[in-house]
């Protein structure tokens, strides 16, 4: 199955199964295609009718899809999994270090380990940020950062998501989903649960409360019924039983903020927000965002309320900041970093961008500051047309380009129709930073459904499966 | 709570209610319309929910003539009417998902999965022979809806202001139906206690399921009068305009922080009319004429539930 040049998840280059997979594989081989079919679309119905659904930009308004779901599991073994944490953990740390860093004394910057123009010159650097203090020294409370494997099976990050990570709900979600389908398969094998996510998250929301509030109140703000990620807001509020307001539902008095109550106003301590920088305050950022709170950024600097991600988080996890990663855990940890970074070409440097230009057929490139997976080239799959359109973009503003190696990322197997078959995949854990840094042993793992593509992003026809970490 | 969560809570429910009464109002024109009589009369009782619902402009707009088949249509699934049980289905949903946070993950499936199915009927679904079926199954997510909000919503401020909107929709639909039949169907002189008048009655019992408890109440032959008595001031007559109001204002007294506030003392005073009204003084006074100062006084209600409630801001900060 596997031999092609990349890891398969379930079999060796030989054919043989690897050992963490074996009762799975035992499973598909005794279940008849037909029961298959069956809870597949079991899965499809019910997803359909909880409304698991999320916005495509772009097409209709108000369009509502579902992620497709696989209902194969992507598995890692115990060892494994102890290893990414220990990586996501120190990585995590560093980069909360670094934030504090930027926004203080610059330390890193002074002893020229990054370029300072990189980051005083970065679009997501927030001068509104410099000198202020956050509770605990946390601005990345959320981190979800994206793995893959390649080569042999080597673990890389990818990207460090830790301005509004989304796609927990997702974990939480096909979970369930497979508990319901094939419980069968919970019994065969020790799987680690994942169902205390919204505990964990909501015990890390109030341990970075303004230290005045010995009760604190926490919501969580949402752009509202038309963002894409709508049901996740919704789901996590009343997982965490908090309520799921817009940015008309709260004001600000006196550098306080308050949510607009049947009772009348109640005090807010803890805003996750999942609403970018910009909208989040029309005074401080842009005017005409209809979304977000006038006055919010001028009570979270008074250290009235907390903002969970911090306002300006953007500058560590842009793509131009994230070759300097491991030499931030050197300089901060004094460790050497556990997880490793692919190598980037960055085509604000000459040399970079000519290699580049050079070789574009064989490269991803990505806007620094994109996401989502929008506007990137992917040499391999791209035509000629494509490539000779992006040079152009890319000649037109180098700084805002970076390139990588098409890495061969790992696939793990699907069912199809004509029954089961590999398609590559990515992991997000999610990483939480509170009281301490914690993780639910898992992450939402995406595969691109089409055979042979690379891209996973769920609004470029990416799908979902469930993780499984094994207990033993 | 938030009052946005309140007021979508409260509209979300007024919408489900009313889409099970427009079931009801097109359920018993239907069954009316079966009944022999003549031609005249036979077209106008399709302008019965047209009235009721305040939709007779609107439709004209839409349609040359008021005919059984188009009158269904704009009713049910006619997405351009506001009023239709489609748009209900619809404006139900979307208030439901703006607070999916607050009500049960079963609340959130149930008023979904009738959005869903709903989207796939047709016409088709509403032709004669099957058109009470489609009643029949608006009703029973209806009345699937109510059951899963009783039996699983936490008891909090959520689950009074859900109430809060059933009861003063169903106070206000009632007394529209009850009227209709006041001032809409008023049979020609000579029709009056004829064979078309006991059961245009009777179709008005049932439409509000209180055929049967009309029966057990007073053994008796159905009379505009009893009718007028049991869909009005019976406390224990689930539907009626008494029953619905005491409903509202024993919700509204826990809503409250103030005793005193305007949406309280109008709550108590329309409750207090119809506990202890008499219906030979409303009948005196004129059946339409009393139901008309009904509604206005539950849209009255709830223009003061909005303020008092959903209309909260900066001006009420005491820091």
């Amino acid at each position: 199955m596997s031999g092609s040049g990349h890891f398969d998840e379930m079999y060796r280059a030989d054919g043989s199964i690897r050992p963490h997979y074996q009762p799975l594989s035992d499973w598909i081989a005794a279940t008849p295609a037909e029961r298959i079919k069956q809870m597949r679309e079991a899965a499809n119905m019910l997803f359909h009718r909880v409304g698991i659904t999320f916005a495509v930009y772009g097409e209709e308004a108000g369009a509502e899809r579902l992620i497709p779901f696989d209902m194969l599991p992507h598995i890692v073994p115990l060892e494994e999994w102890g290893m990414l944490q220990r990586g996501l953990e120190q990585r995590v740390k560093a980069l909360n270090m670094f934030l504090h860093d930027v926004y203080h004394g610059q330390e890193i910057l002074r002893s020229g380990r990054i370029p300072a123009e990189r980051i005083t010159g970065n679009k997501q650097f927030r001068p509104e940020m410099v000198g202020i203090d956050v509770p605990r020294g946390i601005y990345a409370h959320i981190a979800g950062v994206d793995l893959v494997r390649a080569g042999a099976g080597e673990y890389y990050v990818l990207e460090d998501n830790l301005r509004t990570p989304s796609g927990v709900s997702y974990m939480l979600e096909n979970r369930k989903m497979m508990m319901r389908l094939v419980p069968e398969l919970f019994a065969r094998q020790s799987i680690a649960p994942v169902e205390h996510y919204p505990d964990l998250l909501l015990d890390t929301l109030r341990a970075v409360a303004p230290s005045n509030a010995d009760n604190p109140t926490v919501v969580l703000l949402t752009p509202g019924q038309h963002n894409s990620a709508y049901f996740e807001h919704a789901f996590l509020a009343q997982q965490m039983g908090i309520e799921l307001v817009e940015g008309a539902d709260l004001f600000v008095a006196d550098d306080t903020v308050f949510m607009r109550n049947t009772a009348g106003p109640q005090r807010v301590d803890v805003v996750y927000r999942r609403i970018d920088d910009d909208f989040l305050d029309p005074v401080a950022f842009r005017a005409d965002s209809m979304l977000g709170v006038p006055g919010l950024v001028n009570a979270y600097r008074a250290g009235r309320v907390t903002l969970c991600n911090a306002i300006g988080t953007g500058v560590a996890d842009d793509k131009s900041v994230y070759p300097f990663v491991p030499e931030m855990i050197r300089f901060y940890l004094g460790q050497e970093p556990l997880l490793n970074n692919v190598p980037t070409y960055q085509l604000r440097n000459r040399e970079d961008l000519d290699y580049t230009l050079a070789h574009l057929r064989e490269l991803v490139v990505k806007e620094v500051h994109g996401s989502g997976g929008y506007g990137m080239l992917i040499g391999p799959t791209s035509t000629e047309r494509e490539r000779e359109a992006y040079r152009l973009r890319i000649l037109d503003a180098p700084d805002n380009f970076i390139a990588q190696p098409t890495l061969s990322l790992s696939t793990c197997p699907i069912f199809v129709d004509s029954g089961v078959a590999p398609r590559h995949i990515d992991l997000r854990p999610f990483v939480l930073s509170g009281k301490q840094v914690v993780m639910c042993p898992g992450g939402l793992t995406r595969v691109a459904l089409r055979e042979g593509s690379l891209v996973v992003n769920s609004s470029q026809g990416g799908g979902t499966k469930d993780t499984w970490v094994l207990n033993a | 709570m938030l009052s946005r969560t309140a007021n979508y809570l409260y509209w979300m429910a007024r919408y489900v209610e009313r889409m099970e009464n427009t079931a009801r109002i097109l359920d018993v024109t239907y069954r009316m319309s079966l009944v022999p009589k003549d031609a005249r009369l036979a077209d106008q009782e399709w302008y019965a929910p047209l009235n009721i619902t305040g939709t007779l402009y609107p439709f004209e707009g839409h349609y040359s003539q008021v005919v059984p088949t188009g009158v269904m249509h704009f009713m049910t699934l006619d997405p351009d009417n506001p009023a239709s049980i489609v748009s209900c289905a619809r404006a139900a949903r979307e208030s439901a998902r703006a607070v999916r946070g607050s009500i049960t993950s079963e609340m959130w499936e149930v008023i979904n999965a009738t959005w869903l199915e709903i989207q796939k009927m047709t016409d088709a679904a509403l032709s004669s022979d099957r058109s009470l079926m489609f009643f029949e199954w608006v009703k029973e997510r209806s009345h699937l809806f109510r059951g899963v909000t009783v039996g699983t919503m936490l008891r909090d401020e959520a689950f009074h202001f859900h109430r809060l909107g059933t009861f003063i929709e169903r106070a206000d639909n009632t007394a529209r139906i009850l009227d209709v039949k006041y001032h809409v169907l008023l049979p020609s002189l000579e029709d009056v206690g004829g064979a078309v008048d006991y059961y245009q009655w009777a179709a008005v019992l049932r439409s509000v399921s209180a055929f049967e408890s009309y029966r057990k109440v007073y053994r008796s032959v159905v009379t505009p009068l009893r009718v007028a008595e049991l869909l009005i001031l019976r406390a224990d007559m689930p539907r009626s305009l008494h029953a619905c109001t005491r409903e509202a204002y024993e919700i509204l007294q826990h809503l409250s922080r103030s005793k005193s506030s305007e949406v309280l003392r109008l709550a108590g005073q329309i409750q207090a009319g119809l506990q202890f009204g008499r219906i030979d003084t409303i009948f005196a006074a004129g059946v339409h004429e009393y139901l008309t100062n009904f509604l206005e006084s539950i849209g009255a209600l709830g223009t003061e539930v909005n303020k008092a409630f959903f209309a909260t801001g900066e001006s009420a900060v005491s820091v």
